[in-house]
């Protein structure tokens, strides 16, 4: 089954596209363009359709989605954490 | 789905534009008028009206565009006629004048020396001979290079990225491969990804002229920007949907067209396009001033994902809605016209779904109503580029 896609093995993160998934589950991720998959544990509750770090991420790094810059980190991003707004800002406007 | 080949049923108005609705619009050019073109449209079975706030006092460019999506919109093939009501004689014919030239039937009044009574009597007798002679005309079957089709995505969340949009992606490419008339805009939405679409454009003119385009955008939002937009683009729902920035949204936005078609062609704001291919229409990422301005266009059928359940339709233009998320697909499937959450189980594929939405699309162009117009979603949105005088 998969919990979670994601687009790039390049990426820094994926999506969660089931519901009800809680801290600690040991996840299965589709990474997309190179038809492999992955495995992640997650650290708090992502809801469907939220993001999950695929890499640890610091401040100030660049995140990574579609091969394509999209945000900088405002606070750092341990794998399997929960990533959003709350940590990731846009770099435009 | 070899759709190169397909045809569907639809009317062929008198310029050769070819609709797959049949409305008898009643078209008020003013906010005064509204009131009006109700009346008439609750006296006439079968007429549409189409109220909206605007018309008085504006100048210069946006007066302009009022003109261009009022008369675009009666020029729209899935109207078959139009009644135009507006205050005041002069700009009522400007607009009927500009619906004339397409060589559709349309018939203006006008309140100030008549008022509201004697207006709502004389244009309901036009109304009554329009709906009259719609009632007579017939589909008839046409090569599906004649059916224009739009697409704008709302309330999109990471499922659209992943799902939908690139499921509108493989309809976009076998349709442009068939030689269709396409459209995507949206121009805010290409922030951070505006250079894969700079890099899609057919030549360095076009290029040239959607890099206008974007930058003229950009510029109003640094002039007005009180904040990153955050909550506004992406939206207060995109966020919930689990969208961080708009980087992210527009990276999804532009799965929509495809892997192969290139950008033939720029328009501006209800500018109708010259010949076939994928245009980009500079545009709001406002889903109801997006499909107006669609429809204002010519467009005849229009493609719309989403993530978190925008509930979207439109007076004219039949608004097909496609969604990945199986958690709306469940909470919300009186609005979902194709389900394609199979694509995140891996059950299904993009040449699979994108099949899937060209025979709705086939469908729809045949007469089946949309998930939007059995629920009565009509909304008209025009455009506004600055504050009236």
């Amino acid at each position: 089954m998969i919990h979670f896609l994601v687009h790039d093995e390049n990426d820094s993160c994926g999506v969660v596209v089931v519901e009800g998934i809680k801290a600690g589950e040991t996840l299965t991720g589709w990474v997309m363009d190179q038809d492999k998959t992955i495995h992640v544990q997650v650290t708090q509750d992502i809801p469907i359709g939220h993001k999950l770090a695929t890499k640890t991420l610091g401040e100030g790094d660049t995140v990574i989605k579609y091969g394509v810059d999209i945000g900088r980190v405002v606070a750092p991003i341990p794998v399997g954490a929960h990533l959003h707004v709350h940590n990731v800002k846009t770099k435009r406007w | 789905m070899d759709i190169t080949k397909a045809t569907f049923h639809g009317y062929v108005r008198e310029n050769g534009r070819v609709g797959v609705r049949n409305h008898v619009v009643i078209l008020p050019v003013d906010d005064l008028s509204n009131a009006a073109s109700e009346a008439v449209a609750n006296n006439i079975k079968g007429s549409l009206a189409i109220p909206h706030p605007y018309g008085r006092l504006q100048f210069g460019a946006d007066l302009d565009l009022h003109f261009a999506t009022l008369i675009g919109t009666g020029c729209n093939p899935n109207v078959a006629a139009v009644v135009v009501i507006g205050i005041e004689p002069g700009w009522t014919k400007r607009v009927v004048d500009g619906i004339a030239a397409s060589g559709k039937p349309v018939e203006g009044f006008w309140i100030e020396g008549n008022g509201d009574i004697q207006t709502i009597a004389s244009a309901s007798h036009a109304a009554y001979r329009f709906v009259k002679h719609a009632s007579t005309l017939r589909r008839v079957e046409r090569p599906i290079q004649d059916l224009w089709v739009s697409t704008k995505c709302g309330e999109s969340d990471t499922t659209s990225g992943c799902g939908s949009n690139p499921t509108v992606g493989d309809a976009f490419d076998k349709l442009y491969a068939a030689g269709c008339t396409l459209v995507f805009g949206e121009t805010t939405e290409l922030t951070g990804g505006e250079h894969l679409v700079a890099a899609r454009c057919r030549t360095p003119e076009v290029r040239e002229r959607f890099q206008f385009m974007f930058d003229r955008y950009q510029a109003i939002i640094d002039r007005h920007k009180t904040s990153d937009l955050s909550e506004s683009q992406p939206t207060k729902g995109n966020i919930a949907g689990g969208l961080t920035t708009i980087e992210e949204k527009a990276l999804g936005n532009i799965q929509k067209i495809g892997r192969k078609c290139m950008v033939d062609g720029v328009l501006d704001k209800a500018e109708v396009p010259t010949g076939p291919g994928l245009w980009f229409m500079d545009s709001s990422s406002a889903a109801a001033e997006m499909v107006t301005l669609c429809a204002a266009s010519g467009y005849a059928v229009h493609f719309f994902p989403t993530g978190q359940g925008n509930v979207i339709g439109n007076p004219i233009l039949p608004v097909i809605k496609l969604c990945a998320n199986p958690k709306t697909v469940r909470t919300m499937p009186e609005h979902i016209d194709l389900d394609c959450s199979g694509l995140l189980r891996r059950e299904q594929n993009l040449d699979q779904t994108g099949d899937a939405l060209l025979d709705v699309m086939l469908r729809t162009a045949n007469g089946e109503l949309t998930a939007a117009e059995l629920l009565g979603h009509r909304e008209f949105v025009l455009t506004r580029l600055y504050e009236s005088a």
